[in-house]
């Protein structure tokens, strides 16, 4: 059994396609660092405009996440790439690609620092404020120094599944490594091997990012837990007692 | 100082303040007393707007502040304003609300640095008297998780005076404290009252009150039952409501065993 499904591997064929796989592999790369920087960015933005007291920022930014999330990424991409050119406006593939995922993940990482900011407890506002501090003020030194530490165990697994979401792009003819595979498979069949490839690249790419985030994770919580320990010990002195 | 003129407020259907007025000197200390529920803290976060009032004036330094009336139209202040009197009223709350990444040192300093922009040559020596002030000199490199309660409420209260505020506000501030560390904080307070703040303290401590208040106000179902210097508000109330507050929180005192301990805060 083992030996059939060895012989289906063409390894000799697989060092001749290997680099291209590679090149794709490291196309995947570029695409969800670029993604990912953007997305951290324009997140930010829109968490920031949908938390923010102008209604009219509230109304733009909330429908812009309901309008993202409520439809498919591809349709998303196939737009960009499709339509717009319609309008005049054109994208070679990469930048289609990028700004396609980008426009997704800051709108899921937006509710994602949303949420960080948000579980910031209620009495380090009433603390800055008392203390004069400006909103602005409070946000940059108070509000989101404590959100960064809630919102990086998620932010790292979107990381992870963005990279792997960049196989979508290949559908907008981006050289990433799920559209090289396609590429060479079509000429030579042997989808066995080069689908193989494809998913050990993957792993072995995602894994490591996996195994880095959970080591985030635990740093985060230790130091977490030892703080909020205190407010809750507190809490219930209070309770007990007032 | 700081006057309240028939101060409402309400959350939803449930009224928590109904035409409160009291007035506050410069340098008098006044001890708000009352069963919880009974608006205490809700007053004094009207004073530094962390509640929106829904009618009546506060005035502070003379100055009506917030929301008020003037030439029979109503005004709103502007944010830049409100902050700038919040600077100016310090408050330390039941749950000390430290900033839990900043040191002690940097809690202290972060607002005058950001608000006042006071160049960190001054700020920082001024900052390790505060801690000094305050019997923690050894503690300020110290993140919050690393101090007791009572190391983090002074340390709180420290960052309120750091902002150098004309009056300050106590609310409940020994109440999530373990009993044996309720003392540095009251010490640190009775201090304060001596320097000649001004203060208002929402408090459980009846001894403290009696001790410390150059007035005591009993608060009952959001309105002032009475007012009066403390001896005459803890041996001879006026008002019934007041002695069966006082009775209630008196033999709770004695039903602990800790008689005359200005400890038991009644529930």
């Amino acid at each position: 059994m083992l030996s059939r499904i060895a012989a289906l591997f063409d390894f000799e064929g697989s060092i001749e396609y290997l680099p291209d796989l590679l090149q794709g592999a490291l196309v995947s790369v570029e695409l969800t660092i670029c993604v990912m920087v953007i997305g951290l960015i324009f997140g930010l933005i829109i968490a920031l405009m949908r938390l923010s007291r102008s209604r009219l920022l509230r109304l733009l930014s909330t429908t812009y996440v309901e309008c993202i999330r409520g439809t498919p990424c591809l349709l998303q991409l196939f737009y960009i790439y499709f339509v717009l050119p319609a309008f005049g406006i054109r994208f070679d593939p990469f930048m289609a690609g990028v700004i396609g995922l980008a426009v997704n993940y800051s709108a899921y990482l937006s509710e994602v620092y949303r949420a960080g900011i948000l579980a910031v407890p209620r009495g380090q506002l009433e603390a800055s404020q008392a203390l004069g501090m400006s909103r602005r003020l409070m946000m940059r030194l108070i509000i989101l120094p404590q959100a960064i530490r809630v919102v990086v165990p998620p932010l790292g697994n979107y990381f992870i599944s963005l990279f792997k979401d960049t196989s979508l792009v290949s559908i907008v003819t981006v050289k990433e490594l799920m559209f090289t595979g396609q590429i060479i498979a079509a000429t030579n069949f042997q989808y066995f091997t080069i689908f193989t490839i494809i998913g050990i690249i993957y792993l072995t790419l995602s894994y490591p990012s996996s195994l880095f985030v959970s080591y985030l994770e635990r740093r985060m919580k230790v130091g977490y837990r030892r703080s909020s320990s205190r407010l809750v010990k507190g809490a219930t002195v209070a309770g007990r007692v007032g | 100082m700081i006057r309240l003129e028939k101060v409402c407020k309400s959350f939803g259907h449930i009224t928590v303040l109904r035409d409160v007025s009291l007035e506050v000197q410069k340098g008098e200390v006044v001890c708000v007393i009352g069963p919880s529920g009974a608006g205490k803290s809700t007053m004094l976060r009207c004073i530094n707007h962390l509640e929106a009032l829904d009618s009546g004036t506060i005035y502070i330094e003379g100055q009506p502040v917030y929301r008020y009336m003037k030439d029979g139209r109503l005004v709103i202040d502007r944010e830049k304003r409100i902050e700038q009197i919040r600077s100016q009223v310090g408050m330390v709350f039941q749950a000390f609300n430290l900033f839990p990444h900043f040191t002690a040192l940097e809690n202290i300093m972060v607002s005058p640095l950001h608000v006042l922009r006071e160049p960190i040559a001054e700020l920082r020596p001024r900052a390790l008297a505060l801690m000094a002030k305050v019997g923690l000199s050894d503690k300020v490199d110290a993140y919050p998780h690393e101090l007791s309660g009572g190391q983090q409420q002074r340390v709180a209260i420290a960052r309120a005076l750091a902002m150098r505020p004309k009056c300050m506000l106590f609310d409940e501030v020994t109440s999530a404290l373990d009993p044996e560390l309720v003392g540095d904080v009251l010490r640190v307070m009775r201090a304060l009252a001596t320097d000649g703040m001004t203060m208002i303290v929402v408090t459980h401590e009846m001894g403290f009150a009696r001790e410390v208040a150059d007035r005591v106000v009993f608060m009952d179902d959001g309105a002032i039952v009475e007012e009066g210097p403390p001896n005459q508000i803890f041996t001879r109330p006026n008002n019934e409501r007041t002695s069966q507050f006082l009775r209630s929180v008196l033999q709770r005192r004695e039903e602990l065993g800790e008689g005359t301990l200005p400890s038991a805060p009644a529930t």
